[in-house]
């Protein structure tokens, strides 16, 4: 069983849950931008959270399926068709032989997620077959899919019907806006902004300029500033940090943040509104609410444990 | 602040021990020890940690510690714990064993991108700041911006030069450059600031090897003219 990539998007990559335990070492992690589209759509295959599935932006990628199978579209919807048929998102689907996968307008969201029951077949490089493309690896072959690129599927049973499968509990899915109030909790140089920038900080809406990337969003606003401007010496960061740039505005770290670096540290979005965030544009915006750890490990867990029953249901689906 | 550190999260999932804000062997080597220690020594839902300059961070998964330690009020909580405790282990471990490592460096034109450029800064003679350069012996305080970029120090006030303005968007592989006191090797071809003194054929990303990358934070590098 493969995939046939008969036209390219404009940004299309392989992903798993990143490239962990490397860090110390300079590797970033990568990943999806939208971590929970991601999970589910490998969840409603049958797959394990981590199994490699395709990100795209739109225009998204024109796509043949070589044999019969069971699918999923999470994240952004770009409106996706199979022969010309509607298809619904966040569901699990099934495609024959020959059918052909397109996504005709984005209707929300920037990011899609596909998955391929049994997932695709990537070498791992460093335990991974996430896409580093600053450092051309990883992946298929360390850079975003082209026409002509066919990617091998695991072999699965397929001979299941998809209605088998559970709906996702709407409590679940992401409430994706072009405009989303995320939570934050204070970083580790929140405290040297000065009184005016803490209160701009929270009280302002933020814009996504164009030049984002599955980098860094930055934000366009009024700029902030800190008591005392001082030199920081390099140390970690993670996907969700804000930081102050020189020039007074934040940038938000995503997906293919460093593993380090030198500037204030003003945030963190909270992981549970990481897909909010991974699903913005230029030209989207955003406003910062402030809350603590507790709340944030709150919503994780509860999250997980809903997760963790649709998971369940997934599996029973093919006994 | 207690006992020379400072504990903070780094986002929900992550924790840092900060040991000060200063380039220092001292600072670095406590922070090397922190990251050994975890690393050796993992918590369940333990995931890796980052030595930095003059800091460790730990990340971990959130339902995986909450799970594991059922009588802390977070998985904060939890982690924090087990950093003060690591901290009073720490203080006495014997750093890992480090080593020194030679790497020939490449001064022509088409190497030494900016070698011009930081001799006419300090009024020198380009000889002049290929010997300041070599004649010393730099510690790899810690690896981070690129697969394998190495963050050493430190180079002589004397030929200490600040980024470049505008960064070059394409800076070759094996690139050796200076940003102030700081020294790096550029495993991989990047856009980057640093003002390139000179290119080594040396391979310093690995990936395939018995390690990933040549060298560790609490290495010790020489740079030799190559022949």
């Amino acid at each position: 069983m493969s995939l046939l990539i008969k036209k390219s998007g404009i940004l299309t990559t392989v992903q798993d849950l990143g490239r962990l335990g490397w860090r110390p070492f300079g590797v970033n992690p990568n990943g999806p931008m939208d971590p929970v589209a991601a999970r589910i759509s490998n969840i409603l295959v049958g797959n394990d959270d981590n199994a490699a599935v395709l990100e795209m932006h739109f225009p998204a990628a024109e796509i043949v399926f070589t044999s019969d199978t069971l699918f999923s579209i999470c994240g952004g919807d770009f409106g996706a068709e199979l022969d010309g048929q509607a298809l619904h998102p966040w569901r699990t689907l099934r495609t024959e032989a020959g059918s052909t996968l397109r996504f005709e307008q984005k209707l929300d969201g920037e990011r899609c997620y596909l998955a391929v029951r049994g997932g695709f077949d990537i070498p791992l490089w460093l335990g991974s077959a996430s896409t580093n493309i600053n450092a051309g690896i990883g992946g298929h072959h360390g850079r975003p899919l082209q026409a002509g690129d066919e990617l091998e599927v695991k072999p699965r049973d397929t001979n299941i019907v998809p209605s088998r499968f559970p709906a996702v509990s709407p409590s679940l899915l992401p409430r994706y806006s072009r405009f989303p109030t995320v939570r934050i909790i204070p970083g580790a140089e929140f405290e040297y902004l000065d009184g005016e920038s803490h209160k701009s900080l929270l009280r302002q809406n933020f814009s996504i300029s164009k030049t984002s990337n599955r980098m860094g969003f930055r934000l366009t606003g009024e700029a902030l500033s800190l008591e005392n401007p001082r030199e920081f010496i390099s140390s970690a960061v993670c996907f969700g940090t804000v930081q102050l740039l020189p020039d007074g505005q934040l940038i938000i770290l995503m997906s293919d943040q460093q593993t380090a670096g030198g500037y204030p540290r003003i945030a963190h979005v909270i992981s549970y509104d990481l897909p909010l965030v991974g699903q913005l544009g230029a030209g989207d915006k955003i406003a910062l609410h402030m809350t603590d750890v507790a709340e944030a490990e709150r919503l994780t867990i509860q999250f997980e444990k809903e997760l963790s029953f649709l998971r369940v249901a997934c599996k029973f689906a093919h006994r | 602040m207690s006992d020379g550190y400072r504990i903070f999260p780094l986002g929900d999932s992550a924790l840092t021990v900060e040991f000060g804000n200063e380039i220092s062997v001292e600072l670095n080597e406590r922070a090397i020890a922190l990251s050994e220690y975890f690393e050796n020594n993992p918590f369940p839902g333990f995931i890796e940690t980052v030595p930095a300059y003059a800091s460790t961070t730990i990340f971990f998964d959130i339902a995986r510690v909450t799970a594991a330690f059922p009588d802390a009020r977070t998985a904060w909580d939890a982690v924090r714990l087990l950093a003060e405790n690591a901290l009073t282990h720490t203080q006495d471990l014997a750093v890992r064993e480090t080593r020194t490592v030679e790497i020939p460096i490449h001064f022509d034109r088409e190497s030494a991108l900016d070698l011009d450029y930081i001799a006419k800064c300090h009024s020198l003679k380009t000889n002049d700041v290929i010997q300041i350069f070599t004649e010393r012996t730099y510690r790899v305080f810690m690896l981070g911006f690129l697969p394998g970029f190495t963050y050493m120090a430190e180079v002589d006030e004397r030929i200490a030069t600040p980024r470049k303005e505008a960064p070059r968007t394409a800076v070759p592989k094996g690139s050796i450059g200076i940003a102030g006191k700081q020294t790096g090797i550029y495993s991989l071809e990047s856009p980057g600031g640093w003002q390139i003194v000179g290119r080594t054929d040396v391979e310093m990303f690995t990936p395939d090897g018995e390690r990933p990358t040549l060298l560790r934070a609490g290495d010790s590098v020489r740079f030799v003219p190559a022949k």
